[in-house]
């Protein structure tokens, strides 16, 4: 099986260390960008199966990314992911309609965010 | 000098006056004829050819006593101010044109009280306006040449020319608008200005003879002082002079009110009430100013010339005597032009008064009824004309057949004598409800017949029948009848005693009248809303209280008979418009009823408005207790409006503050959640790192030194948990009250130094300098705790943002009057424009700061704020400084 490319975005490089160490033990090809800006330019040269996105990050947001990947032709297979410490129902539900194949809140449990994203990648 | 040039110079002079009219009315709105100036100046019209000669006539003869006809004025200004105000209010309120229909008016539009009214007025002031030609007349003949021609009759007398003159230019300028309310800005102006020449010229005569033909005030005094008769023209004289001064007071009091050229320039020509206020003091000083030079031409005139010429005119004969021609025509030219403005305005007022209260009303309702709007507008202003030309003819031969005898002194005291007449049914009329027209009527005709009884009988007895001995024995023999000395008095002047009988007499019977009689409805109306006007004034219309029955189409009709069918049709639909009444309905009601007598009065005075009023309604009595009930729920309507008014506005306004209050907790709760929100993602970042990183812990095959790292990540995490925590914490007890501070005296520069020892690592680290010039004992009182943690805050940030090795910080330290200011500034990369404005907001971070975010809560600056704004300073960041970043702060000295 090919080995499945996710992009992680977040400005907190601590959080990012333990995650990419826990794809990567998942066999993931893991891409690391610090705001959206970086993020897009990783996913227009790598095409990562699935972007984790921080919402709350300087330069450009979250949701701003997510709108740029929609529109990009080349990235219509790549899914997107919300990984964002804003928890209310409210924020999931406008993450969701922006257009989030799913929407995980922090802090989280690693496992859990694996499997799930797993299952999102069938 | 010949008379053909002093003719001519009058010509020219008249010819002036003519344009100066013309452009004034040509310009109505001008600034510079409508200001309280021209007002005042037009007031000034009480300053006749008796002034301008006559006091120095009477001041040669009999000393100062000239002076109480100026005196009363002057005394009378405050109350005039008072009683002015509330006439003239009533006056604009009902289009009154004159002192005829303010009095008539007064007693519920009396038809027969206007006349006599009227009738009084031409009695007074006929004669009057003779004397101000006699003096041309005489003037001119002294001023002309000797030798030079002599009139034989009226047809070559120049004076018969100029009277007609006078005439033309009042029925010119004075007939423009029908409506005798509309002000006569033509007029007035020249008014205005002949005020201004005759005051100029009597000054300059003034000076002239003071200081040129005598060495000054001092030097005539010592000259005269030599004269016989001087003690007594120098000094008041005893108690019988004191009550002379009182009645000449108390004359000119009243004549000032009730002249019909004083009112007419007062009341009917009043544009602005406010006007009076610079009457107060302006009118005073004119008067004073025309009096300065009087008693000095008179002692000037009796050392100079002989005893034998006319008194009156030393003013003009000095200077002639002197061969001072050039000053001789100034003089003629000031009395001439005195004349002119007297004549005009009394021939204008009086003229109104015979059209609107006598011809009109008695002969002329049925035509005007009758005839066509073009035909009444002309109807009516030939009238007008036809009474100022018979006013000034009849004036001419008036002073042709009789004034010879008679001096401008004792003529002008008569006529005051005749006007005072109207005082008991006016002033009482303004402040007694009771007064009613009989009252008013028969008063006013007892006190002509005294007036005849004491001042004329004599005269033409003395005249006409020398044999008839009555006048120095009494009527009937009887001592105590003789007129000049009524009941004995025989101290008194004839005029003073001719004025205190019949005044006397006038108000006992006016009195006695009103309160035997009982007035019918419309008076008892009119006395309560003259009286009581400030109620009045609420009610709708002016109040006007009415009850009856008519309708609008016959009121239509009539107004269109007088303002033609366009004019009505406008002033209909105002009306209906202002009190929301629909234009097809049919009964008139009492305000339409005011509207329409309103209108027509400016027109036809209001004795003739309220006879054509009536012509075409039903009008059935009121009572007075109607009448006060009416006026007594206007009251109640206008205090419990008020009432609701103010409550309805302190509604408003508690609703506007209960709104500012509930948006300003809107602002405050909104603010609350955000902080909230923030501290919550705040707090959850490093709890998310430390979670997931003791979750990749769990893997057992990790590499020692990656696991290292982690627990390193996770100790980090804690540190900034703990501060962030501690930070939220610090900031919310600054935000409580400043019993938590620790205030103290502290010197500054000490404090500094600390502060900058507790960065010293990093900085030596980083190779930064940090630049103090130390300054001994800068004293102020606070928290040194508390500003070494702004002190320390501020650092850190510079040594943040500086670049190592090459960054450069520097302290300067101020010790202003009552503060000391503390700036940092540093050469870093400086905060961006667009976040200077933020930067002391919570949480606040720059979007700029890209990649990693510096190690912080975002609560530095907002901490450091809330620190020096507990010590009542300030703390800012300069936003003009683009080489790094200069942070200011201040706090005072005292706490």
């Amino acid at each position: 099986m090919k080995q499945k490319k996710i992009l992680i975005v977040d400005d907190e490089p601590n959080i990012v260390m333990s995650l990419e160490y826990a794809f990567k033990k998942k066999d993931f090809e893991v891409f690391i960008a610090r705001d959206g800006t970086e993020a897009l330019d990783i996913s227009e040269r790598e095409k990562p199966d699935l972007i984790l996105l921080d919402i709350m990050m300087p330069e450009m947001d979250g949701y701003e990314t997510l709108k740029r990947v929609r529109e990009n032709k080349d990235l219509t297979h790549t899914k997107v992911v919300f990984l964002s410490a804003k928890s209310k129902e409210k924020d999931v539900e406008k993450g969701l309609k922006m257009g989030a194949d799913s929407y995980m809140t922090k802090p989280f449990s690693i496992k859990k965010v694996i499997s799930d994203i797993e299952d999102l990648l069938g | 000098m010949s008379n053909y040039a002093v003719g001519l110079v009058i010509v020219f002079y008249l010819a002036m006056l003519f344009v100066l009219a013309y452009v004034a009315e040509k310009n109505q709105r001008s600034k510079w004829i409508n200001n309280p100036y021209v007002y005042t100046l037009s007031l000034a019209v009480y300053c006749t050819a008796w002034t301008y000669y006559g006091s120095v006539g009477i001041a040669s003869s009999s000393g100062i006593s000239f002076l109480a006809i100026y005196l009363g004025p002057v005394i009378a200004l405050p109350l005039w101010i008072v009683v002015m105000r509330k006439v003239i209010r009533i006056s604009k309120q009902h289009k009154i044109s004159s002192i005829a229909d303010f009095i008539s008016m007064r007693y519920g539009n009396n038809r027969l009280l206007g006349a006599l009214v009227t009738l009084t007025c031409l009695f007074a002031i006929i004669p009057y306006i003779s004397l101000q030609l006699k003096a041309v007349s005489e003037t001119f003949s002294l001023i002309s040449a000797k030798g030079s021609y002599e009139s034989t009759g009226f047809l070559d007398d120049s004076t018969f020319y100029i009277a007609l003159l006078i005439a033309v230019f009042v029925a010119f300028y004075g007939t423009l608008s029908t409506d005798t309310s509309k002000h006569k800005k033509g007029i007035i102006t020249t008014v205005a200005l002949e005020s201004i020449l005759k005051l100029a010229f009597f000054l300059a005569i003034g000076i002239y003879i003071t200081f040129y033909l005598f060495d000054g005030t001092t030097d005539l005094y010592n000259q005269a002082s030599l004269q016989e008769n001087f003690k007594q023209l120098s000094s008041f004289g005893g108690l019988e002079n004191g009550f002379n001064w009182l009645f000449t007071i108390c004359l000119s009091f009243f004549a000032i009110f009730l002249l019909p050229r004083q009112f007419h320039v007062a009341v009917v020509e009043n544009d602005n009430e406010s006007d009076l206020r610079k009457a107060i003091w302006l009118f005073p000083l004119y008067l004073l100013l025309f009096n300065v030079f009087v008693i000095f031409i008179a002692w000037a005139g009796n050392i100079s010339l002989p005893d034998t010429v006319n008194h009156d005119y030393y003013s003009l004969l000095l200077p002639l005597q002197e061969n001072n021609y050039g000053l001789a025509l100034l003089v003629f030219i000031g009395g001439f032009t005195t004349v002119i403005s007297m004549i005009v305005v009394s021939t204008l007022a009086l003229s109104t008064m015979v059209s609107n209260n006598i011809v009109i009303p008695y002969g002329f309702i049925k035509t005007l009824v009758e005839g066509n709007p073009e035909e009444n507008t002309k109807r009516i202003k030939n009238i007008r004309r036809v009474a100022i030309f018979l006013l000034i003819i009849i004036a001419y031969f008036f002073y042709i057949r009789f004034s010879a005898q008679l001096s401008l002194y004792s003529i002008g005291l008569i006529s005051f004598v005749i006007i005072a007449q109207l005082a008991p049914s006016f002033f009482l009329g303004l402040t007694w409800r009771r007064g009613t027209a009989r009252g008013a009527e028969i008063g006013i005709l007892v006190g002509l017949a005294v007036v005849f009884f004491t001042l004329f009988l004599p005269i033409i007895s003395q005249a006409a029948m020398p044999n008839v001995k009555f006048v120095e024995e009494g009527l009937f023999g009887y001592a105590w009848l003789q007129p000049a000395h009524l009941f004995g008095l025989d101290y008194l002047t004839p005029e003073s005693n001719a004025f205190l009988w019949s005044m006397s007499f006038n108000t006992l019977t006016f009195v006695g009248f009103s309160l035997r009689t009982k007035g019918n409805y419309r008076e008892r109306n009119y006395a309560e809303m003259f009286v009581n006007h400030e109620n009045y004034g609420n009610l709708q219309e002016g109040g006007f209280i009415w009850k009856g029955e008519a309708y609008v189409a016959d009121i239509k009709r009539l107004l269109s008979r007088f303002l033609g069918e366009p004019r009505t049709n406008r002033a209909l639909r105002l009306f209906n418009k202002k009190y929301n009444i629909s234009e097809t309905e049919e009964r008139a009601d009492a305000r339409l009823i005011n509207f329409s007598e309103k209108l027509l009065t400016g027109s036809i005075g209001s004795a003739s408005a309220k006879i054509l009023l009536a012509s075409v309604s039903k009008e059935t009595p009121i009572s007075l207790v109607e009448v006060l009930n009416i006026l007594e729920e206007s009251k109640e309507t206008k205090a419990s409006n008020k009432l609701l008014r103010e409550k309805s506005e302190e509604l408003a306004t508690m609703a506007q503050q209960l709104k500012a209050a509930n948006e300003e907790l809107r602002i405050q709760d909104k603010l609350k959640d955000e902080f909230l929100d923030t501290v919550a993602h705040e707090l959850k970042t490093p709890i998310t790192s430390i979670k997931a990183a003791s979750e990749v812990l769990e893997d057992e095959g990790m590499p020692p030194e990656l696991r290292n790292r982690f627990l390193e990540n996770i100790n980090r995490d804690s540190d900034r948990l703990d501060t962030l925590i501690h930070n939220i914490l610090d900031l919310e007890k600054l935000s409580g009250n400043r019993s938590e501070l620790d205030i103290d005296q502290h010197n500054m520069s000490k404090t500094i130094q600390k502060g900058i020892k507790g960065v010293e690592q990093i900085a030596s680290k980083k190779n930064i300098e940090i630049k103090f010039s130390k300054k001994e004992k800068v004293f102020a009182a606070y928290d040194e705790d508390r500003i070494l943690q702004v002190l320390t805050n501020l650092l850190s940030n510079s040594l943040k943002f500086t670049e190592p090795d090459n960054g450069r910080i520097k302290i300067l330290l101020e010790d202003l009057d009552n503060q000391v200011l503390v700036t940092i500034k540093d050469n870093g990369r400086g905060i961006p424009e667009e976040d200077k404005d933020y930067i002391f907001d919570k949480f606040y971070q720059s979007k700029n700061q890209n990649i990693k975010k510096p190690q912080g809560s975002g609560l530095g600056l907002a901490i450091c704020k809330k620190i020096v704004e507990s010590h009542k300073g300030s703390i800012a960041v300069d936003k003009e400084f683009k080489k790094g970043t200069r942070m200011i702060f201040s706090i005072p000295k005292e706490q």
